[in-house]
């Protein structure tokens, strides 16, 4: 028989007994829907925090150190350090070539300086810090006051909102106002007899004037050792005109022997994805410098969410294995109501392998429409559940979350699973309503 | 095919010591014991017998619902006895057409569906199958209702439906299982003119199991008598002979 007359049939046939096939779909769809909901679960809460992580710049992100700097998270005992490759000095030559490799974002150095401010006339301290581009998309800066910076090189001014509390109780008042920095630059010192190390700085006090534009809440960390404690953010490429004497420059100064060429202590260098991380960091490593990052943090994270998955699909699969039986039973009990009906196929010319199809198809039709409807069902769930939980947040006055998610390869998978797992069910009935005889088929009343 | 060597090209069916045994706990029922017998193309052969004297086996043998024990039953020139059982759905399919008496048409289909349902297992093209259907109802002269279901129709009516879907995927043999059982006399011997009719439009074999003697008398061509599984007699009757005149007569 052909698949149209096949399905046509199956539909009639599971349409003649409507309830009960209607009620071993649902049964079906029920399963499916567990299983859609734990693994929406899953798929959602490894979204959501994936996203969180991947947005605060720790997983694509790579840490480059020179390789003399023995205090440097990359660099070991002398005995196990690679001997290979040249030590090099991390100055500009170098961050432009990390900036031409091949998926690389950005690459930055950490710019904290701790200095005083004059606002309104009176004088606060504070650790000014220099923010990259890309740390608008961290999240930290979701639901400022304000905005962000309108280009990379605005001398304008973001406040951390302990900092802007101290400067006016109305925060919001701030924006919109000017703020001056007084900080100290930083000048080389030509060394003393000619010769090439040695070099030190002398420090010129200067002044900046700001417009304050935005007022955050939380503090933003953007790479590790990032900028975490800065009260006063500016845009990266101001901060680093301003060559502001660092803390980090004196321990610079302490064994640096590049003198007066300027050098970084340390980049950060943020490639388009985590996955994209450990090719970038070998490269950074052949060319002579220490690179460090948080990959393996990552990794066990993927492998952490595997596992929870792995938990959740076994756990909604069990609902299926009993909607399983469902399906089992359901067949077993259609054979023996359409005896005749199988016998008069058989009479009629119907081959063994028609009949065995027939079944097949009216399972693999049930499994179909479990498993839309399942699906559904599924997604449902995963909703009241985000639903559920925003409320709770919003109590607690937290922002809400999005902690489920049906991807289209859980659709898929779920409709794909149900579908096999149906035939599967069907293959004992199937065989059964096949191996039937006409001849007592024929004769029973 | 056959072990024989006489075999009649011109018969429809060609039955070897047929034998077809049960078993019942320790006790073999041999409910069809060496029957030989051969039905020639285009007759009407009534088999007839009591309940339980095996002539439903035999038809049942005969149309590939059931395998012989022993013995050969040659039908269209292949020895059904050694088909497989996709060749034997094929022969049920394509070669004959069965008839029953309790009609065993299928209940939440019309009148149309049912005739159409071997069209599907045939895998006739759908744009083919209307005209069939159409068709094979002409045959039986069922033109109104067709798109009614069995049970709003009278036993004759049913009938006539079972008969046309076992006429539309044109076999050259039907077989007829007590076509008559269920119905009143008067309209039974309607069915059996019916068959008559068709048997001689179409040129079709027809062996009809009954134990109705009398209308088996008036209709068919040869009366075979069955007893506790064997073949008692093969004799023609009267009607044979009217018919051949006639058929004389129309050449």
């Amino acid at each position: 028989m052909k698949l149209s007359d096949m399905t046509e049939l199956a539909v009639r046939n599971l349409r003649e007994a409507i309830l009960r096939n209607s009620l071993t779909t649902l049964g079906v769809a029920v399963g499916v829907a567990s299983l859609v909901a734990m693994l929406s679960l899953g798929v959602g809460l490894q979204q959501l925090a994936t996203s969180r992580l991947s947005k605060s710049g720790l997983f694509d992100s790579i840490f480059v150190t020179p390789k003399t700097n023995l205090r440097g998270p990359g660099a070991g005992p002398p005995a196990t350090r690679a001997a290979a490759p040249k030590a090099r000095r991390l100055d500009d030559a170098a961050r432009a070539e990390f900036a031409k490799l091949p998926n690389v974002i950005e690459v930055y150095p950490q710019i904290r300086f701790f200095t005083e401010v004059r606002f309104d006339g009176k004088p606060f301290a504070t650790m000014v810090a220099g923010m990259p581009e890309s740390s608008k998309a961290s999240g930290s800066f979701d639901g400022m006051q304000g905005g962000f910076f309108s280009s990379g090189s605005a001398d304008e001014a973001i406040l951390q909102t302990e900092f802007a509390k101290e400067l006016s109780l109305q925060t919001s008042s701030l924006i919109g106002k000017d703020l001056v920095l007084r900080y100290a630059e930083r000048q080389a010192l030509a060394p003393p007899d000619g010769s090439s190390d040695g070099g030190g700085f002398s420090v010129v006090p200067k002044e900046k004037h700001l417009r304050i534009i935005g007022v955050v809440e939380t503090e933003p960390a953007s790479g590790f050792g990032g900028f975490g404690s800065g009260r006063l953010l500016i845009p990266l490429a101001v901060a680093e005109t301003l060559r502001a004497a660092q803390v980090n420059d004196l321990r610079d100064v302490l064994r640096d022997s590049g003198g007066d060429k300027p050098a970084y202590s340390s980049l950060t260098v943020r490639v388009k994805s985590a996955s994209l991380v450990e090719a970038t960091e070998a490269k950074i490593k052949e060319m002579g410098f220490g690179a460090f990052s948080l990959l393996d943090a990552s990794k066990s994270m993927r492998i952490f969410f595997s596992v929870f998955d792995l938990l959740l699909g076994i756990f909604g699969s069990l609902a299926l294995a009993v909607a399983t039986l469902g399906i089992i039973n359901t067949l077993v009990m259609a054979i023996l109501e359409r005896r005749r009906e199988i016998g008069v196929l058989k009479a009629l010319g119907a081959a063994d392998r028609d009949v065995r199809q027939l079944f097949f198809v009216e399972a693999g039709v049930m499994g179909l429409a479990g498993g839309v409807l399942g699906v559904f069902f599924g997604w449902l769930i995963g909703r009241s559940l985000t639903l559920g939980t925003n409320i709770y947040l919003k109590r607690q006055d937290l922002p809400g979350v999005e902690i489920s998610a049906v991807p289209w390869w859980l659709v898929g998978g779920a409709v794909g699973f149900a579908v096999l797992v149906s035939l599967a069910a069907g293959l004992y009935p199937a065989s059964r309503a096949a191996k039937l005889n006409p001849v007592d088929a024929l004769r029973y009343e | 095919m056959s072990r024989n060597t006489d075999l009649d090209s011109d018969a429809a069916f060609q039955l070897e010591h047929v034998c077809r045994h049960y078993a019942m706990g320790d006790t073999s029922i041999r409910a069809v014991d060496d029957v030989s017998l051969t039905v020639p193309a285009g007759e009407f052969l009534a088999l007839l017998g009591s309940s339980g004297s095996g002539k439903s086996t035999l038809l049942n043998l005969m149309a590939g619902l059931d395998r012989p024990t022993s013995g050969a039953i040659v039908a269209a020139g292949r020895n059904l006895a050694q088909l497989s059982s996709l060749e034997l759905a094929r022969y049920r399919r394509e070669t004959v057409g069965m008839v029953f008496q309790s009609f065993n048409l299928l209940p939440r289909m019309t009148l149309e569906e049912n005739v159409e349902l071997p069209l599907r297992l045939a895998e006739v093209e759908r744009s083919d199958r209307a005209a069939r259907v159409r068709d094979a109802l002409e045959h039986v002269r069922l033109t109104k209702r067709t798109g009614h279901r069995p049970s709003e129709l009278s036993g004759g009516e049913q009938q006539r439906t079972a008969i046309a879907r076992a006429l539309v995927n044109r076999p050259k043999i039907l077989l007829a299982d007590e076509p008559t059982g269920n119905l009143d006399s008067a309209t039974g011997e309607a069915i059996v003119t019916l068959l008559r009719e068709i048997q001689s439009n179409l040129g079709m074999t027809i062996v009809m199991v009954t134990h109705e003697r009398p209308l088996a008398e008036r209709f068919a061509d040869r009366l075979a008598s069955m007893g506790d599984g064997k073949l008692l007699s093969a004799d023609r009757t009267n009607a044979a002979a009217t018919v051949d005149d006639s058929a004389e007569i129309r050449r």
